[in-house]
């Protein structure tokens, strides 16, 4: 156990995790130069596209260093906050942390809120800084940063750069000499935190675990302690690249490995739960560990109603890998059969949305996202009723009020932008709680402000007032009583109940009459006028009108447009077919994300 | 039954909003080009005969460009090669377009003379102001002198082509200019709406606003307010864009939309067999080097069931004599969302159904590419 280091990497996108983690791989043989795969660590399609690992990996690398052998299991950590509860699990498998900082940019506010999390968790920290081959970097300033926030020594901080090679020596002594090794008992009985947990489609769920106590053996009978469910260790083993799965017999206490147990769920694996024998069980869970909640709900409905049956079938199989996404079963005047789906945040989504197009052929319409409401009846003010659809909303007469998750907010941006960052805030209904100059021009704001203001394009807006110098990162913070309304919008007098939302009184007036000159941009011109209009209840609170069809008088047709003519119909007829009819209105896909599009 | 069109690539100029195919600089190769186009005639010859007969020919239509340039040797030599080739009704409607500035008294006389029975004459407009912009070559006042020229010499099948839609064309000035056109007297007449085409010197100077045409309610008065104010003349819409006295309809134009074969000859011209559709290359050029090397001039496209389901709706719902649904399910039995669709079309009384034939309202003119878009398979 003395030669084992655990660690996991704190870095914001871009600041070159991926580029660095290669180049340890490489260094310690784990990965040949002619294997060596442009960064490694991301091996979804997706991922890659985005930059951002979204699932965790764990990988074992062998290492000599003065005449020792030692096992260094590096532990990939999500770099979005929509899956910041992943990342305090990894972070709970390590004993240490590498925190890379771009030497030209500087530290950002995801990169703070995941430090945090380490030190709570004890974590020894190696800070970094990356990048020093580019001529912008600015080492003094940054290590000043690094100084303020860990108070570490400026000989503690190893200058690299993941693209010359730069420290790379540097930093794997270090993980050897300041990281610690880990604790545990052997002898005590079995008890494994599970970080991570990955969809196999021919073995089933592989789940990934850092051994505290006991020994894990090949064969045993094992049972999860938050499930309660019990499985055979059909393979246990540990982790590598090409192939990764590297079966063993035994795990030991100190160690990182996964398991294969006949699972085919997803959410029978839950992140943070803690794997124990059977018989002589542990006494007690690893603590820490959260069912993870849905923040941000929508709707996903098939564009074709037939195709009900198929998405529910895709959505049951992205639920196999991605034990998260939460979905049950809505109908909707407006959408027909769908389901209302709870994602982790935005990004999240986003991503569930995409891979049902890429991997199932499923195009969907999604509606408007928002969060979770408490409605608290006048009949039994105790009565807590769950609104997680804001067209079930019960009626405001018998409401005796509504409450709205809160979120606290962090954001750094350099000073220059401070103000119009607040600007945005404070229209968000957001409040200023602190304001702190990290360097001269490095400023981190702390703002409390409803999660539903975030759901509707904060980050678009927050990205161009910014130019994009604004990291954000939030965390919950409980819920609050809120003047909320339902905002209801009209098509040809008909309410179309999936484009409802709640919003605050004091902007519906503002955010009704901006939808509804969206919708009329959205929604293509058809046979007869179509009144666009916002209603709180009764009263209209803005309209517009999408005129009638024009006519089109240019027409002639002789033997040399026809061709051409009618494929120009076909392709209008094609544009048509995605679009959804309600009432008598026909609406295209994105019209029902209007609201988030606002800005554009 | 079947049609011949013969595509003039030559014009004297360039009129500013025209994306037509042809050249201002043809002198040099005139010959080259009529040479060509008679080897055309003699090469596609098979492209009609489809059903193992050679349909015979009841129409004659040159278009272009402007074939009014054309001499009468170059007209006889095409005319004669095509009756050596094909079987001709007696009679045939053989058309010419023609531009007033070349309407002398000797070239009607000629056209006339080498069997020329129907004339479309490019008017455009009656204003001065329009005709300068269009970079026309011709004044208001030839427009007026050919007519009457050609009528005395005993043509009795004119058409002219008047565009609505122009700039700062006020709606009674519109009227004045059908009222004109009614007391012409001519037989037919094609109007379009001024539409600004890509590459053109008016695309240019919108985009500058430098000019600005018509809006869309604008175009649809002048549109309706011509349909009426003909109709009341006694010269009916029988197309979307074309009005006729009685049985005076253009029979070449009529077979575009009513599915009859043609076999188009010359550049950029189009040809349609009932399965296939093919167009030649554009390029004088390349037509003529193609033509001479007998290497491929013309592109196909195979027509599926539901490509000819799609054209007869579109060109069909165009005619006043409209569509016939039991001609229409004969080429695919169409599912039930055309009826639905059908249906609403009636309901919104853009579309009458008598028996089996359907057809556009007054309303149902002013969208029938929607209309027909809509009930597409
Ligand atoms: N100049 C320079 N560029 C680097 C270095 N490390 C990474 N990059 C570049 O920075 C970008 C982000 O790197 P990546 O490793 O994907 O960052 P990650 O998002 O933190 O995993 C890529 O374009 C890399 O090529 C470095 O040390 N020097
Ligand atoms: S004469 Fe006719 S074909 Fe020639 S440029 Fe003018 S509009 Fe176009």
């Amino acid at each position: 156990m003395k030669n084992i280091r655990n660690f996991c990497i704190i870095a914001h996108i871009d600041h070159g995790k991926s580029t660095l983690a290669d180049r340890l791989l490489q260094t310690t043989g784990t990965i040949s130069d002619r294997e060596m795969q442009n960064q490694a660590l991301d091996d979804m399609d997706l991922e890659r596209e985005r930059g951002i690992t979204i699932k965790s990996h764990a990988i074992q690398m062998n290492y000599k260093h003065e005449g020792q052998d030692y096992i260094l299991n590096l532990i990939d950590t999500p770099g979005h906050v929509d899956f910041s509860y992943e990342v305090s699990r990894s972070i709970a498998a390590c004993e240490g942390a590498l925190l890379i900082v771009d030497a030209s940019q500087g530290i950002e506010a995801q990169t703070i809120s995941n430090l945090y999390l380490a030190i709570e968790h004890d974590l020894e920290i190696i800070p970094i800084l990356n990048k020093m081959d580019l001529p912008g970097a600015m080492p003094e300033e940054v290590s000043d940063q690094i100084i303020d926030l860990i108070g570490c020594k400026m000989e503690d901080i190893i200058p690299a750069s993941g693209k010359t090679g730069l420290g790379v020596d540097k930093i794997l002594e270090a993980v050897i000499n300041r990281i610690p090794a880990p604790k545990g008992d052997e002898n005590a009985p079995l008890q494994a935190m599970i970080f991570d947990s990955v969809f196999n489609p021919f073995r089933g769920i592989i789940a990934y675990f850092r051994v505290r106590n006991g020994v894990l053996r090949k064969g045993d009978r094992v049972k999860f302690f938050n499930t309660g469910r019990d499985y055979n260790a059909d393979e246990i083993g540990i982790l590598k690249i090409n192939p990764s799965l590297h079966p063993r017999n035994e795990i030991k206490a100190g160690d990182v490995g996964y398991i294969i147990s006949g699972i085919k769920q997803a959410n029978e694996v839950k992140v943070g739960d803690t794997i124990t024998l059977l018989e002589n069980p542990c006494l007690e869970s690893i603590k820490g560990f959260e069912d993870v909640k849905p923040m941000v709900f929508a709707g996903i409905y098939p564009v074709d109603t037939e195709d009900y049956e198929e998405l529910r079938y895709s959505m049951e199989k992205l639920q196999l890998n991605d034990s998260s996404l939460v979905f049950e079963p809505e109908s909707s005047a407006a959408l027909g059969f769908g389901f209302r789906c709870g994602f982790l945040g935005m990004l999240h989504m986003e991503i569930i949305q995409e891979r049902l197009e890429r991997e199932f052929n499923m195009t969907v319409i999604t509606t408007v996202p928002n969060v979770s409401y408490y409605a608290y009846m006048k009949k039994n003010v105790n009565d807590r009723l769950i609104v997680n659809n804001p067209s079930e909303l019960p009626d405001p007469s018998g409401m005796d009020r509504i409450e709205e998750p809160y979120i606290k907010a962090q954001v750094i941006t350099k000073s220059e932008y401070v103000g119009a960052i607040m600007t945005l805030c404070i229209e968000k209904r957001g409040e200023l709680r602190n304001q702190v100059y990290l360097t001269q021009d490095r400023v981190e704001l702390t703002f409390e402000m409803p999660l539903a203001e975030i759901v509707f394009d904060f980050y678009d807006r927050l990205k161009s007032v910014s130019r994009g110098y604004a990291s954000f990162d939030y965390h919950p913070v409980g819920y609050k009583e809120s003047d909320l309304v339902k905002m209801d919008l009209l098509l040809n007098a008909e309410q179309v109940d999936a484009l409802s939302a709640l919003v605050h009184r004091s902007n519906a007036f503002n955010l009704g009459k901006k939808l509804c000159l969206k919708l009329k941009e959205l929604i293509p011109r058809q046979q007869f006028e179509i009144p666009v209009q916002a209603a709180i209840g009764a009263k209209i609170i803005a309209r517009e009108t999408i005129k009638a069809l024009r006519k089109d008088v240019t027409a002639k047709c002789y033997g040399g447009d026809i061709s051409r003519k009618r494929k120009l119909l076909e392709k209008q007829k094609e544009g048509k077919k995605r679009m959804r009819q309600v009432g008598r209105v026909e609406i295209p896909q994105d019209a029902f994300m209007a609201i988030l599009k606002l800005n554009d | 039954m079947a049609g011949i069109y013969i595509h003039i690539p030559f014009c004297k100029k360039k009129c500013t909003y025209c994306d037509f195919h042809f050249s201002t600089t043809y002198h040099v190769y005139r010959t080259k080009m009529i040479a060509a186009i008679c080897s055309e005639i003699i090469l596609r010859k098979p492209y009609l005969n489809v059903d193992s007969s050679n349909p015979t020919i009841e129409t004659i239509y040159f278009g272009g460009g402007t074939p009014s340039l054309l001499n009468k040797k170059e007209i006889l030599t095409i005319l004669n090669l095509i009756k050596e080739n094909f079987e001709i009704i007696p009679n045939p409607e053989i058309t010419l377009e023609a531009n007033p500035d070349d309407l002398s008294i000797e070239k009607l006389k000629d056209f006339k003379a080498v069997g020329i029975n129907r004339l479309s004459i490019g008017l455009q407009s009656f204003r001065e102001e329009d005709l300068k912009w269009m970079n026309r070559a011709h004044t208001a006042e030839e427009s007026f002198n050919c007519i009457q020229l050609a009528q005395q010499i005993g043509y009795d099948n004119i058409s002219i082509d008047l565009i609505y839609g122009l700039p700062n064309l006020s709606l009674a000035e519109w009227e004045q200019t059908v009222q004109t056109a009614i007391d012409l007297n001519v037989q037919h007449i094609s109007a379009y709406c001024l539409t600004v085409e890509g590459k053109t010197a008016l695309k240019k100077w919108v985009d500058q606003s430098k000019i600005s045409v018509a809006n869309e309610e604008q175009q649809s008065e002048q549109f309706e307010l011509l349909i009426e104010k003909l109709e009341k003349a006694q010269i009916f819409q029988y197309e979307i864009s074309n009005f006729s006295k009685i049985n005076l309809e253009s029979k070449h134009n009529s077979s575009y939309w009513k599915g009859t074969y043609y076999l188009g000859v010359g550049p950029s011209a189009h040809s349609y067999n009932g399965n296939t559709r093919s167009w030649n290359i554009a390029n004088n050029i390349n037509y003529i080097k193609a033509i001479q090397n007998q290497s491929v001039w013309f592109e196909t496209e195979t027509l599926s069931a539901k490509d000819k389901f799609n054209e007869y709706l579109l060109t069909g719902l165009r005619m006043k004599i409209g569509v016939d649904l039991s001609k229409l399910f004969k080429i695919i039995q169409a599912p039930k969302s055309f009826s639905e669709k059908l249906n609403e079309f009636i309901n919104t009384a853009w579309i009458v159904q008598k028996k089996e034939q359907i057809t556009l309202t007054k309303e149902g003119k002013l969208r029938a590419d929607y209309i027909a878009s809509e009930l597409f398979l």
